[in-house]
């Protein structure tokens, strides 16, 4: 047992070299394809989640581009070059495919990977002084099922999907439309992937859980964790429950398309509602997978920003634990248009709306952290600023669309879209970009451009909004969602949504061009770049921390609170 | 070196470890077995409360005993008949409505015709409308209990015997409902492997 042995002399630093030793790092093919590592995996997703976001924003840029003006002005193309038919079936067919992709690109390979994998596998371990994760091997299996899951889909554009090649049933593959409406191999591919990325993220999630629980430093109590590994446990434990729903729900589709089963088809006794039920028991607390730990970003980018320790720190804990409980018993919002009595509906309204209480906690715990505090407006303040008011402003549109009635005429239009993306592709984007900047220094060892950031922020911020605001305009005007070609009225706000479009496409440039700059010319980081304010263990660390971090596990000591955990002088 | 070690634990770490990951992949495995449970479980669900406009089966007992509680009410009914792209019938309502007397059992007669040129087996799904009448809406014998074998061209009248609980008064959510749609589509069942075998069905 060689391994073995190496392994204890690493943990345990015997010998006068521990330092040599603790940097030792393995061959290249070693190293990236049989990682072990939770900073070279958490480096991998976030590279992953990178890739996967181009992906999916050049799909989001192609379905803009052809709601630019009414009629179908490029979607043959696409149909022909993705090697359909020049029919106006596969052009339309290629419409579903492109909404599709770009959801579950976006969703399960982009986000999750990237806040999950990538800054959880990073952080989660620094922050709680863990040498590593709890099973280090597992963590390697789960990115390599998720890169499984991302190629599985993407094959699924190339092989027949009903009246057109690719999977074109939304990303909620709601039945009958993914059962006897998609002929072919396309869908099998898209449920496939699925399958492969959601076992990634139990696994992922169960080795959280177990780092969480078993792998803190002494001393640093659940009390005394910070906020990040807070959200990245409730996070977990909510993949842990929710997922599962989604692999049996997509499991009956493959046999109901496959094997004869009736699960969803009424001729056979089933119910298509059902598979509604059993997916958004799973979509709802997906949708609280992809925002708390960004919540748990942003409350230690705020606290390192303002110098101050978070304000309600239990408050702001118990609030993420409380939204992931109630998140698992409010998803019938979804569907509020399948014929649901109305009883239903009001528990459903009310249930939804009392979400808005723990989420109003941390919003204004967040203000209350930056009232009186010394405020540095470096690049994660201004994303955390920008998502901190983004997503109240999804919020609002939230709390609009809870409300069963008012939903029966919102459903399924470009208000939703509007809600949905300003909680998303605001509310998390922006919680991603501030955790780059935050911790790009400290994975790196090199410091990004501050007025290059700056520049992305403002670009970004005025390109998103210019997209989405309008949204809520065609959506209360009655555009409906998923659609390639719309009326002339609804022409003049899709235009404007396209320019901003290309504004924050443009904003990206910037994104880019300043990861160059700092890996080829950026200043080299210090320990703690941020300044006082950044007490948590990982600004304790050399940027980048060494290979193997914490043999000496740090101890934290009564006379440490919750926020400052830096070794103490005496 | 070939392999790369993994930072390992202690003996005990990695015992505890191995106890809390296998607890939480217990729990996800119990979620996976749970998402299958919904589909009896909702069933059961919809059958119990009428959840949905899903109606219920009473037996003749329990049709005697709504009997001695008619007030002599009456209800509105009107019926409604399709089938599935897939299922070359015609298939009707002998009645569009008719008022019957609540708790009072009635019978319905729809007429089903096969217009294709080889047997058809359907089955139908029900339901009613309003929803919350569902729970209300007793059916004693109804040709929707089983599969329905049609040769070709040949035309069956199909009952149902129902009658509507006196109950429903006593609801508040079902104040003002003046008519109850009960509605009923063919599905096409699995075909009949030998037209011999179909027509003992």
């Amino acid at each position: 047992m060689a391994t073995t042995a190496e392994g204890f002399d690493i943990h345990h630093g015997h010998g006068h070299d521990t330092h040599d030793h603790a940097d030792h790092k393995p061959g290249f093919f070693a190293r990236w394809f049989m990682s072990t590592n939770h900073k070279d995996i958490g480096t991998m997703y976030l590279i992953f989640a990178i890739i996967a976001g181009i992906v999916g924003g050049a799909i989001s840029g192609i379905m803009r581009i052809e709601l630019a003006e009414p009629g179908i002005q490029y979607l043959q193309w696409w149909a022909q070059f993705m090697g359909g038919g020049n029919d106006l079936n596969t052009a339309l067919h290629m419409w579903n495919v492109f909404i599709t992709a770009h959801g579950l690109i976006m969703v399960f390979f982009m986000v999750m990977p990237a806040m999950i994998g990538g800054f959880g596998n990073w952080f989660v371990p620094l922050m709680i002084g863990a040498p590593d994760m709890a099973f280090p091997r597992m963590n390697n299996v789960s990115f390599w099922l998720t890169v499984a899951g991302f190629f599985s889909l993407l094959f699924s554009l190339f092989v027949p999907g009903g009246s057109g090649p690719g999977a074109g049933t939304g990303w909620t593959v709601y039945a009958p439309l993914s059962t006897s409406g998609s002929v072919g191999p396309a869908v099998d591919f898209a449920i496939f992937s699925l399958h492969l990325s959601g076992a990634g993220s139990i696994l992922g999630a169960t080795n959280f859980i177990t780092t969480i629980f078993n792998m803190r430093a002494p001393g640093m109590t659940l009390h005394k964790m910070p906020l990040f590994v807070w959200s990245v446990l409730v996070t977990a434990f909510l993949l842990l429950l929710a997922l599962p729903v989604l692999a049996a729900a997509i499991t009956m589709l493959l046999t109901d398309r496959n094997f004869g089963t009736t699960f969803f088809d009424p001729a056979g006794g089933g119910d298509p509602v059902l598979y509604q039920h059993l997916f958004w028991f799973f979509g709802h607390p997906e949708v609280y997978i992809m925002i708390l730990p960004g919540f748990g970003m942003i409350s230690q980018i705020v606290a390192t920003f303002s110098k101050k320790p978070v304000f309600g720190y239990l408050g702001m804990a118990y609030a993420m634990v409380a939204i992931g409980v109630v998140g698992f018993i409010v998803w019938a919002h979804h569907m509020y248009t399948v014929g649901l009595d109305v009883n239903t509906k009001m528990y459903f309204t009310a249930a939804t709306m009392v979400i808005a209480v723990p989420t109003g906690v941390k919003i204004f715990s967040w203000i209350a952290t930056m009232w009186g505090g010394s405020l540095t407006f470096k690049s994660p303040m201004v994303w955390s600023l920008g998502f901190i008011f983004l997503f109240t402003v999804g919020g609002v549109t939230g709390v609009v669309l809870a409300n069963g009635g008012i939903d029966d005429n919102l459903h399924d239009t470009y208000y939703v879209v509007a809600h949905f993306h300003y909680v998303l592709s605001m509310g998390a984007v922006f919680s991603m970009f501030a955790g780059f900047y935050y911790w790009f220094p400290k994975m790196s060892g090199r410091m990004h451009s501050e007025l290059l950031s700056h520049i992305h922020f403002w670009t970004f911020f005025v390109g998103v909004n210019v997209i989405f605001f309008p949204q809520h305009f065609l959506g209360m005007q009655g555009m409906p969602r998923r659609y390639p070609d719309y009326p002339e009225a609804y022409a003049f706000w899709h235009e404007i949504s396209t320019y901003g479009y290309y504004i924050m496409a443009g904003s990206m440039v910037f994104f880019f061009v300043n990861i160059l700059y700092a890996l080829v010319a950026g200043k080299k980081a210090e320990a703690n770049p941020w300044g006082e304010g950044a007490t948590t263990l990982e600004w304790t660390l050399p940027s980048p921390p060494p290979y193997h971090q914490f043999e000496t596990l740090p101890v934290i000591t009564d006379a440490h609170d919750y926020h400052d955990h830096r070794p103490l002088t005496a | 070196m070939a392999t790369l070690p993994p930072v390992s634990h202690d003996a005990q770490t990695a015992r505890r470890n191995l106890r809390v990951g296998l607890m939480a992949f217990a729990g996800a495995l119990a979620m996976l077995a749970l998402g299958y449970a919904a589909v009896p479980l909702y069933r059961l669900f919809c059958q119990v409360t009428g959840f949905g406009g899903t109606t219920m089966i009473a037996s003749e007992t329990q049709a005697a005993r709504a009997a001695a509680r008619a007030t002599g009410q009456t209800i509105s009914i009107r019926f409604d008949a399709s089938t599935a792209g897939d299922v070359p019938w015609t298939f009707r309502p002998s009645q569009v409505t008719d008022t019957i007397t609540i708790g009072e059992r009635d019978i319905a007669t729809y007429v089903a015709r096969n217009e294709s040129s080889r047997p058809i087996t359907g089955v139908a799904t029900f339901n009613v409308e309003p929803e919350q009448a569902g729970k209300y809406f007793n059916k004693i014998q109804c040709f929707c209990f089983t599969e329905q074998t049609l040769q070709p061209g040949q035309e069956v009248t199909m009952p149902v015997l129902y009658f509507v609980d006196p109950a429903m008064l006593d609801d508040p959510g079902m104040k003002g409902v003046e008519q109850i749609t009960l509605s009923y589509t063919f599905h096409r069942a699995a075909d009949p492997v030998q037209p011999a075998l179909a027509g003992t069905n």
